[in-house]
């Protein structure tokens, strides 16, 4: 029946979808020119599917066109924008805010920023995932920046109030910066009436190829950015380097398809994800993290108590599904999300996130559901937590000595 | 991750999972870790008379390794004595699974479990003169020698 292992891992990378592969291939093949190469029809064509292509991008976002460059992907964007921003505005003052639950890509950029001198706030989130506004607003100073906030949770799918934060920031004259990498093609993005001055954007996670994205610049208001790759001043100045003709088309066509497709597909993709939830909802002892009403349809994140995840991973290699536990890490550090959320060590060590997409259909949810009904029951028989749970035991009552 | 063979035979099959009566005279138990940390260990061992294990029972929360490694231990004390079960090093079961470098850790917590085991073991008969104390559960006393 099905393709073996059923993937359900969306949220980490989508497949391209083959109607961006066609679009893609002629720009590989007879179309190969460089789209800065003035002097000859080959560099007209090149430039001609480029200009194309950043439409449908700026169309998905409602933006203008020449509001967005090219780059290699969200954490070039992200850095890119943070950077860009924060030392581009540093004499206006040197202080900047982001969220615990953010990407390694914005967290990492902070703390290099934290190495250069700048202060950084990581704001918390409330236990559903999402940011507590008025934390938000004592956090805001007057020597604040630039805020940098996703779109949407990575791990456990949350949507945050991005419309309200940008007034908040606007109103600071704050520049505000939105990873949109796991947002794009799920939630309407309407930037023209949105007050978000900067957004980063891959393609990869939108059935687009790896290694192309986009950043999104406000010029009106006016935003101003120091480049951090110089070169030929591609993008106009703010992003040097040859543009990847193949890949720029096919992070076009992508989001064109978005436009055209997401509000049927979501549709569907959210009766999946429902479908999926009722059928784990029948095991005993399984938590949903993150808030369900603010989410997008196709990310599901539960914890299946007194089983660990690695172990629960490799019980459903049918499955290509991720872990929030970390436990191939040397760290053996669980989830920082899910800790952010003030998830228990056990909760944490036991999350599964599945992200359904296009090509999932439901007799692969159902085949799921049954996988792990079983497999859960089979290593709850052998884990000791499940028959201290079972025998009465209140598990924070135990004196664990930590390892 | 890539697992070795022999983990993921131990892990479809694990052998000896279950539990003794903790208050059995002749059971010791030895639970290790913390679900902070992901894995946890529970090994029980059926001592006889003379001093040998003759049975072993595992139950295990924590990864595949983790598994394998209390599944391959409860395989290796059986038929030995106490201090022949002590004597069993991490290195040999990390050695034995193909454990990769982050997963040492699965194979220290199987040796602590057996310590912990026969430690249990060992208490129970030196408070033997006084039999009329109850034995504190064993379930709840976590060791952990690293």
């Amino acid at each position: 029946m099905q393709h073996l292992p059923i993937y359900l891992d969306y949220s980490a990378t989508t497949p391209v979808d083959p109607r961006v592969v066609d679009k893609m291939i002629p720009f590989l093949r007879e179309q190969f020119g460089n789209p800065a190469s003035r002097s000859h029809a080959y560099g007209w064509a090149a430039e001609e599917a480029v200009e194309e292509a950043r439409g449908h991008v700026a169309a998905l976002v409602g933006c203008d066109a020449k509001e967005i460059v090219w780059t290699s992907g969200a954490t070039e964007s992200i850095n890119l924008a943070v950077k860009g921003a924060a030392t581009f505005y540093k004499e206006k003052g040197k202080h900047l805010v982001t969220v615990v639950t953010e990407h390694k890509a914005t967290l990492d950029t902070m703390r290099e920023l934290e190495r250069q001198g700048f202060e950084v706030t990581y704001l918390p989130v409330k236990p559903d995932g999402l940011i507590d506004m008025s934390r938000l607003e004592a956090a805001l100073r007057p020597d604040t920046t630039v805020v940098s906030i996703m779109y949407v949770n990575n791990e456990i799918g949350v949507i945050q109030d991005i419309p309200a934060i940008g007034e908040l920031c606007r109103s600071r004259g704050i520049v505000f910066h939105v990873d949109a990498a796991q947002a794009t093609g799920k939630v309407d993005i309407d930037l023209s009436k949105l007050k978000v001055d900067l957004m980063s954007f891959s393609a990869h996670k939108t059935y687009g190829p790896k290694g192309v994205g986009a950043l999104f610049v406000r010029r009106k208001p006016r935003i101003r950015l120091e480049a951090q790759m110089h070169g030929g001043g591609h993008e106009r100045g703010f992003r040097s380097g040859t543009l990847p003709t193949h890949q720029l088309v096919g992070m076009g066509e992508a989001f064109r398809l978005a436009k055209a497709e997401m509000a049927t597909e979501n549709e569907r993709i959210r009766m999946l994800r429902d479908r999926l939830l009722r059928g784990l909802m029948q095991i005993e002892e399984v938590y949903v993290n993150g808030d369900m009403d603010h989410r997008v349809p196709h990310n599901l994140n539960v914890s299946f108590n007194f089983v660990e995840g690695e172990s629960l991973i490799m019980a459903v290699k049918e499955l290509a599904v991720s872990s929030g536990s970390a436990c191939t890490s040397a760290s053996l550090e669980p989830s920082y999300v899910l800790r952010a959320l003030g998830r228990s060590d056990e909760l944490a060590h036991s999350s599964i996130r599945f992200s359904v997409g296009r090509f999932t259909t439901e007799a692969e949810v159902d085949f799921a559901v049954d996988l792990l009904q079983r497999k859960v029951g089979k290593l709850r028989e052998l884990s000791p937590l499940w028959e201290m749970h079972k025998e009465g035991v209140d598990l924070n009552s135990v004196q664990w000595a930590a390892h | 991750m890539a697992y070795s063979d022999k983990v993921i035979d131990h892990y479809e099959n694990p052998r000896n999972v279950g539990s003794f009566d903790k208050a059995d005279p002749m059971v010791g138990t030895g639970m290790v870790g913390a679900p902070a940390c992901g894995d946890v260990m529970k090994l029980q061992i059926k001592v006889d008379e003379a001093g040998v294990i003759t049975d072993a029972r595992f139950k295990t929360y924590g990864c595949g390794s983790a598994i394998a490694s209390s599944s391959l231990v409860t395989e290796w004390v059986k038929g030995k004595s106490l201090d022949e079960a002590m004597s069993i090093r991490n290195t040999a079961i990390a050695e034995e699974l193909a454990l990769p470098p982050v997963k040492i850790h699965c194979s220290i917590l199987a040796e602590d479990a057996i310590k912990a085991a026969v430690e249990d073991y060992r208490k129970k008969h030196d408070a033997e003169s006084s039999p009329a104390q109850p034995q504190a559960p064993a379930a709840e006393t976590v060791q952990r020698a690293a």
